[in-house]
């Protein structure tokens, strides 16, 4: 059987059997602690340049940024953003209940559809688990409240983010991952969890950089100014 | 994959013969290190990261057993399934098996060196399935039935006008006459056909960078988000991965990926970081039903405990090929596998075998800029000496590289004899070689000029240069 073939194979070439008993229990004591290892200092700065970077590097990759007082500012954020872009004042949002209970209903016009997205989508609205300042990437665990293909189908992806739930390095928003979907769910992750770093982009056509090859060609932020001690 | 190694040279003067090559190669060899280099510039943590990285390979390659059992684990917890295969037959047929039990007639694919090691697609066409390349360049390659030349930019090698032809060629149902304007032309062509085919899709094929056994998670990471529609939208996710991609946390992989994306495309991270963990749950409203790994073996395990152990630390950035002179070049193909530049000097013969590809070892100039820029800090040029030595002992080589190969050893532990007989060998080079510029033979070095010329000497030896130049810099 390939696969006692293979450990075998293995094991001959390191020169011993299964491994003894104490080192399985120190090899599974390190995967239990998970140690984390040099975080670069770019990140470890006050609250207030951490969000700085964090928008910085979303448009250094492409990306925009738009920050509001409040949730209540949303739907005005989004209306506006799509008006500016001429695209159509209608997405598919993300069943969460952050976004859900925005007050939609102040901008009539919008319309939207709860639940995933399919193919005739142009817009999505996407609700932002986490912000990472060390490269302006947002996580986005996939599932029933934050759809995964949100994040693929649409030319232009919308992520509602609380400038709250922005942190420094990779790392901590791995902690709030662990902590917040998998230690609920016995330790399993969730079946997707997607780091995104601005917009669709290839360079196959002669080296060349050019924006929105499968994934969305725009992404946009829409940060809730809800930290009191990130506002510089 | 069939491999066209045994014909280096002969590929290789083509490659140097061939215009549109030559002209791509010009285009692309100064992008790549500029922005490595703004990158690496960037981050002032880079060197460090370099030795815990290398020191997380080691870690897992010394527990390899331990690793990949607790990974089977823990995709098994998650509800996927693990195939252990220790061929690339054994691989095929694990995947022909899964298409044809789900009745897949079309089959999505991300890009995945491991997929053109097992001459996948070739695989399921005979058995009467159609595979669909969807990364923009393998796409290209695909219409073209060409193989890629580059392992993170398979296409760099067309320019505009390959593309135009092939997709007027390819793509016979929209209007002739349609034009081009600018690269955005192809590519929005290109981004349309493929969504169809994303849709319409029974299983997704994508490789993986990472496994990570805490978890049981495979992580792609893409540009284009193509792997993520390719592992979201079909029925069915199957991951082709070898046994080395296996790294122990998050945390592990997280210190990974801050060396991959700088050393690769010198982005600080790439778009689309993807961590995938089982099939879809029960409450999940998208993703696919069933989840398989493929854990191929392929000769990898057989490099473990050898003096080739480190190359089971590379995590495919590229960096090594993107700076090799070599390469920049004779381009991808001419080293006739599925892996090009120091990085498939060393892994090649490992997996296919020194008789197949012990000429690749040779294709190097052991400038060691490879090493010096690998962020797993693979000793790549020691390795090709390895390399050359087995092939030397095995009496693969020409007769007359191997006289040549001990005269040179003999020399070589003899430093001040090396240098005086050099000096001497070189005074007469030099005059020699005044008449043609280069020499296309040399006497005991057949075997090294055999692949290539060796540029005359000014009739001087590099180190009574390097002594000049040193003097010369104190000054
Ligand atoms: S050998 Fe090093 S530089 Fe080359 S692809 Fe592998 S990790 Fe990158």
């Amino acid at each position: 059987m390939s696969k006692d073939a293979m450990l075998g194979a293995i094991r001959r070439g390191l020169r011993r059997g299964p491994l003894p008993r104490d080192q399985v229990l120190g090899l599974q004591a390190r995967l239990a602690a998970h140690p984390r290892h040099l975080i670069p200092g770019r990140s470890r700065v006050a609250r207030p340049e951490q969000i700085a970077l964090f928008i910085r590097n979303v448009e250094k990759e492409f990306g925009s940024v738009v920050r509001v007082p409040s949730p209540a500012a949303v739907p005005g954020a989004v209306a506006d953003y799509l008006a500016a872009q001429n695209l159509p004042p209608s997405f598919a949002m993300a069943p969460h209940p952050e976004l859900q209970a925005l007050p939609w209903d102040e901008r009539p016009l919008l319309q939207r559809r709860e639940g995933k997205a399919v193919a005739s989508d142009q817009v999505t609205v996407q609700h932002g688990f986490a912000g990472v300042a060390e490269t302006g990437t947002l996580m986005l665990p996939g599932g029933p409240r934050r759809p995964t293909t949100l994040n693929l189908l649409a030319e232009t992806e919308i992520v509602v983010l609380r400038a709250s739930r922005i942190v420094g390095a990779y790392e901590e928003a791995f902690d709030l991952l662990r902590a917040e979907l998998a230690e609920p769910a016995g330790g399993m992750l969730p079946r997707n969890v997607m780091l995104v770093t601005g917009p669709s982009r290839s360079a196959d056509i002669e080296s060349t950089l050019e924006l929105g090859a499968h994934g969305p060609r725009r992404l946009h932020v829409v940060l809730i100014d809800d930290d009191d001690a990130a506002r510089a | 994959m069939l491999a066209t190694s045994p014909a280096f040279k002969e590929n290789a003067a083509h490659a140097m013969a061939d215009a549109g090559l030559q002209k791509a190669l010009a285009r692309t060899r100064p992008q790549f290190p500029a922005k490595r280099a703004a990158a690496v510039a960037n981050l002032p943590e880079f060197e460090q990261l370099r030795d815990i990285g290398k020191g997380i390979k080691d870690h897992t390659l010394a527990h390899l057993d331990f690793y990949l059992e607790t990974f089977a684990a823990n995709v098994e917890r998650a509800g996927g399934q693990v195939h252990w295969c220790s061929t690339a037959d054994d691989a095929r047929a694990a995947v022909l098996g899964i298409c044809e039990r789900v009745g897949a007639r079309t089959v999505t694919k991300g890009k995945s060196m491991i997929s053109e090691e097992l001459g996948i697609n070739q695989h399921l066409e005979a058995h009467g399935i159609v595979p669909v390349e969807t990364d923009l360049g393998e796409y290209i390659l695909q219409l073209r039935h060409e193989p890629p030349s580059h392992i993170i930019a398979p296409a760099f090698h067309l320019n505009r006008e390959d593309w135009e032809e092939s997709f007027r060629k390819s793509h016979t149902d929209l209007p002739a006459d349609r034009v081009f304007h600018e690269r955005r032309d192809i590519l929005t062509e290109a981004r349309t056909r493929l969504r169809e085919k994303f849709l319409a899709a029974d299983v997704g094929i994508t490789g993986a960078n990472f496994l990570i056994a805490e978890t049981g998670t495979s992580v792609i990471v893409t540009n284009e988000g193509n792997g993520d529609l390719t592992q979201t939208l079909p029925r069915v996710h199957i991951v082709l991965a070898s046994i080395e991609k296996t790294v122990p946390t998050l945390e592990d992989t997280i210190s990974l990926l801050r060396l991959l994306a700088r050393s690769a495309t010198g982005q600080d991270f790439s778009v689309y970081t993807t961590f995938s963990t089982g099939p879809r749950r029960a409450e999940d409203v998208d993703g696919p039903e069933e989840y398989h790994v493929i854990l191929l073996d392929n000769g990898r395990s057989a490099m473990v405990g050898t003096e080739f152990q480190p190359m089971l630390r590379c995590i495919r950035c590229a960096a090594c090929i993107n700076h090799c002179p070599v390469y920049g070049t004779v381009g991808g193909h001419s080293y006739g596998w599925v892996y090009p530049g120091p990085m498939g000097s060393v892994l090649t013969p490992s997996l296919i075998g020194v008789d197949q590809a012990g000429q690749l070892p040779n294709a190097s100039t052991f400038c060691g800029k490879c090493e010096s820029v690998c962020p797993m800090k693979i000793p790549l040029p020691n390795m090709m000496r390895h390399w050359r030595e087995r092939e030397f002992e095995r009496h693969l080589g020409p007769q007359g590289m191997r006289t040549g190969l001990s005269v040179w050893a003999w020399f070589a532990r003899r430093p001040a004899m090396y240098r005086l007989a050099t000096r001497v060998a070189m005074a007469g080079l030099g005059l020699l070689g005044r008449r043609r510029g280069k020499f296309s033979s040399l006497p005991l070095a057949g075997g090294w000029t055999e692949g290539r010329d060796l540029p005359a000497t000014e009739g001087h030896t590099f180190f009574a240069r390097y002594a000049r130049e040193q003097r010369a810099g104190r000054a």
